[in-house]
């Protein structure tokens, strides 16, 4: 048995993951011919969405995880320690409505509301209140782009890398609400239990970047 | 019929029952051996009470008003009421004071979170004893009664409330800068401390409470404190102890050394304490005091988690 069990991230950030295990000699070669199966025991590691990652490591069920700051920041109180910045997988939270004129301006204007789509529903409404604009937020658990072009909401926020998905959809960008890459997290308890093996993984990811 | 309880409150039934009491049972006898008098003050108390203690404890869930109108609220822990005890029920006793109890405390829930409204806490607080010889007191009764309590892969994480902000005084971070710092430390986001104390050029800012391990990590002029009380520590209670000089705890009144309780099959704390030697004064009685309390379905559940 591995001295820690780490909770890796399908999806986007998956490949950057694995690359970075690889440096710390950890196998990834059968979870990299494998996109099937979930649990790796030989090389402590477990795979799943990214937005499962905190609940796994706040539970204990792994002692640490890889997953991105846009995650965590919609889950605040999930306790974990945040204990480095990856770099990689840098994407940004917008707020993006259909190009043109601004169909959610004009909605707080005369409606004095705007319906919002998303799937990070606390990230958006605390953004609104911050910027003392009243707004409904849909949450919504498949593509955001399609609520604002079926009139179900004004605007959306949304996770973007390269932004070619909003402008396919004939949106666009309105307001940058903050900057996210993936993060490494551990869980309380292992941070003490397993203090030696995981001060080691921060201090070798630290001396290859 | 299915008749609903609240989210978060669970019927207890004999069988689990038969193992808490088992449990219970185990820490009563070291308490009663150590000479700890078990307390029992009710659940609802004036709000006024409660947050003369700490503003935060008692920002309590749930409260009501009574006939006269006054406001009721539950208790979040039993720290604030047994101050109130000590400051009106002896205030001329001979010092120290030594006070257990097994009670329930009630705290606000997040949803689809699991989390418990009402827990059943097993805890000491020792009144008009200073450190560290005090706060040893209380750490070897809390090792005896884990013992007691049938674990045995527990470890007890063990630093200072007043570490950080004495290293923020000796770098001579401004006022205006501190909370923001303490706010990354607190949520334990090092990658938001590394951005708030860059600007300082004091690598201990960030590498300090990352700092983990045995008595030889207590070289800086902060941890002096904590040397001292391991000093004290008989050598069976000192081989459990993880000192970590970013322990913070959620309530404010902590002044001193704090403590929190893991065990290895459980993936969070499963209990905690610490030094509040300005609380009494709020009530009128200023003591030195400290405490802890162990949750004890939590502890169960470790206990299962164990294979025990």
């Amino acid at each position: 048995m591995p001295a820690l069990t780490i909770a890796v991230p399908r999806g986007a950030l998956l490949g950057e993951t694995l690359d970075l295990l690889d440096t710390l000699g950890i196998d990834t070669a059968e979870v990299r011919a494998n996109d099937r199966k979930l649990l790796f025991e030989d090389a402590g590691l477990v795979t799943m969405r990214p937005s499962d990652v905190p609940t796994y490591v706040e539970a204990g069920a792994a002692d640490l995880g890889i997953t991105g700051k846009d995650v965590l920041a919609e889950h605040p109180e999930r306790d974990v320690y945040e204990l480095l910045d990856l770099g990689f997988g840098p994407c940004r939270m917008v707020f993006a409505t259909v190009a043109g004129e601004d169909r959610a301006a004009e909605a707080l204007r005369r409606l004095g509301v705007m319906r919002v789509a998303t799937k990070y529903p606390r990230i958006a409404a605390a953004y609104f209140e911050r910027t003392g604009r009243q707004a409904e937020i849909v949450e919504v658990k498949g593509s955001v782009e399609l609520a604002p072009l079926t009139g179900l909401v004004h605007g959306i926020v949304d996770l973007t890398a390269t932004g070619t998905t909003l402008r396919e959809n004939g949106l666009e960008v309105r307001e940058e609400i903050a900057a996210s890459t993936a993060r490494l997290i551990a869980n309380p308890v292992a941070h003490k239990l397993k203090a030696a093996a995981i001060d080691d993984v921060v201090a070798r990811i630290r001396g290859a970047a | 019929m299915i008749h609903r309880i609240p989210s978060g409150t669970r019927d207890v039934l004999p069988d689990e029952l038969r193992e808490l009491r088992a449990i219970t049972e185990g820490i009563r006898g070291v308490f009663e051996a150590r000479g700890y008098g078990e307390v029992a003050t009710p659940a609802l108390e004036y709000e006024e009470v409660l947050v003369r203690g700490d503003a935060a404890a008692a920002d309590p869930a749930y409260k009501l008003f009574d006939e006269h109108g006054d406001v009721l609220a539950l208790r979040s822990d039993m720290t604030i009421p047994i101050a109130r005890v000590v400051a009106t029920r002896y205030p001329t006793a001979e010092l120290p004071l030594r006070f257990c109890y097994f009670q329930h405390a009630y705290r606000s829930v997040q949803p689809q979170r699991g989390q418990p409204r009402e827990m059943l806490q097993a805890g000491v607080e020792l009144v008009g004893a200073p450190g560290p010889e005090g706060t040893a007191e209380v750490l070897t009764v809390l090792c005896e009664a884990l013992e007691a309590a049938g674990l045995e892969n527990w470890r007890v994480g063990l630093g200072d409330a007043s570490l950080y902000p004495r290293l923020l005084d000796r770098i001579g971070v401004p006022e205006a800068a501190r909370p923001q710092i303490l706010h990354e430390l607190v949520t334990r986001d090092y990658v938001g401390l590394a951005r708030e104390v860059e600007a300082f050029g004091a690598p201990e800012l960030l590498e300090l409470p990352q700092r983990r391990g045995g008595p030889e990590i207590l070289d800086v002029p902060e941890a002096e404190g904590l040397a001292a009380l391991h000093g004290l520590l008989p050598p069976q209670v000192a081989e459990r102890m993880i000192f970590d000089l970013g322990l913070t705890r959620p309530l404010s009144y902590y002044t001193g050394a704090v403590f929190e309780v893991y065990d290895a099959a459980f993936g969070t704390p499963i209990g905690g304490g610490g030094r509040y030697d300005d609380l009494l004064g709020r009530f009128g009685r200023p003591l030195p005091a400290c405490g802890w309390a162990l949750d004890v379905e939590r502890l169960h559940a470790a206990r299962v988690g164990e294979g025990r």
